[in-house]
């Protein structure tokens, strides 16, 4: 179904940066909508086993979205699900053609995990001319021990494990 | 952890990637290396010395030459690390292609 959106992942890491590129086959309107309508965020963000759900999100300028990332029980083995919270803060908006802020680990309130690295994205949206939306994703941190930092988070939430489950089912 | 930080510091310098690159096809000399690079040959040994450190390449002594090589389990340790988080966002981007699969049929 995808196999003729492009998909550019790169690790700079002269300058601790990630860039994400992806095509989308659908106009700006609707990609722009998915990514920041919390309704529809919770549909995508979270990897199948694994999904995300939205606690607040005030898209605007200095607002915020809050969101936990929910671990069922088979994938860590733990007894219980697993929430892990996590919170986007909006610097600044431009509709239909960027949005950029701070991410990092926090508590349900929002109170950022001082421990763990906060992370800056921007995040670039552009019409192409055949019907396909370009989103480009530059995620940037103060130090690729940082950007590691974020990486181990992943494997440690047990995320990563969900995708891993997700291609085992796949294959 | 410690390690790994110091490789990807290693990485970060685009002579060293080419070193990496260049000993990737075939074990080289100090002075066989030395010679693709515009760099003086005091440059090129610094480099391999933070390689070794890292534990990126070897040295392995062949008759009164030494010679560079790359280890190659180390370099593919640094591939699945990032290949797990590029895999975390292709498979994000996999189920946006299906909401926005959706949420186009009901705009029709």
């Amino acid at each position: 179904m995808n196999s003729n959106l492009k998909f550019e992942f790169e690790v700079h890491k002269e300058n601790n940066t990630i860039v994400v590129k992806r095509e989308f086959a659908a106009n700006l309107e609707l990609v722009w909508k998915a990514w920041t309508t919390a309704e529809l965020l919770d549909q995508w963000w979270g990897p199948e086993p694994c999904r995300a759900q939205t606690k607040s999100m005030d898209f605007r300028e200095g607002g915020h979205w809050l969101y936990c990332m929910i671990v069922p029980p088979a994938v860590t083995g733990a007894e219980t699900e697993q929430i892990h919270w996590g919170k986007q803060v909006y610097e600044k908006i431009v509709i239909h053609k960027k949005f950029s802020g701070t991410d990092s680990f926090c508590d349900e309130n929002g109170n950022a995990n001082p421990e763990l690295p906060k992370g800056r994205f921007e995040n670039v949206f552009s019409e192409e001319t055949n019907g396909k939306t370009l989103v480009t994703m530059i995620s940037t941190h103060a130090s690729f021990e940082d950007v590691e930092a974020v990486i181990a988070m992943g494997f440690k939430e047990g995320i990563t494990v969900c995708f891993t489950q997700l291609d085992a089912l796949v294959q | 952890m410690e390690t790994r930080r110091d490789i990807f510091q290693a990485l970060a310098d685009p002579t060293r990637r080419a070193i990496i690159t260049l000993i990737a096809l075939q074990a080289m000399t100090p002075n066989a290396i030395a010679e693709h690079f515009d760099s003086t040959r005091q440059a090129i040994s610094k480099h391999l010395q933070i390689l070794t450190e890292c534990e990126l390449v070897t040295q392995k002594q062949q008759g009164r030459e030494i010679y560079y090589q790359l280890e190659v389990d180390k370099m593919k340790e640094i591939d699945q690390w990032l290949i797990q988080f590029r895999k975390i966002w292709e498979n994000r981007f996999n189920q946006l292609d299906e909401v926005l699969f959706t949420m186009k049929n009901e705009n029709k």
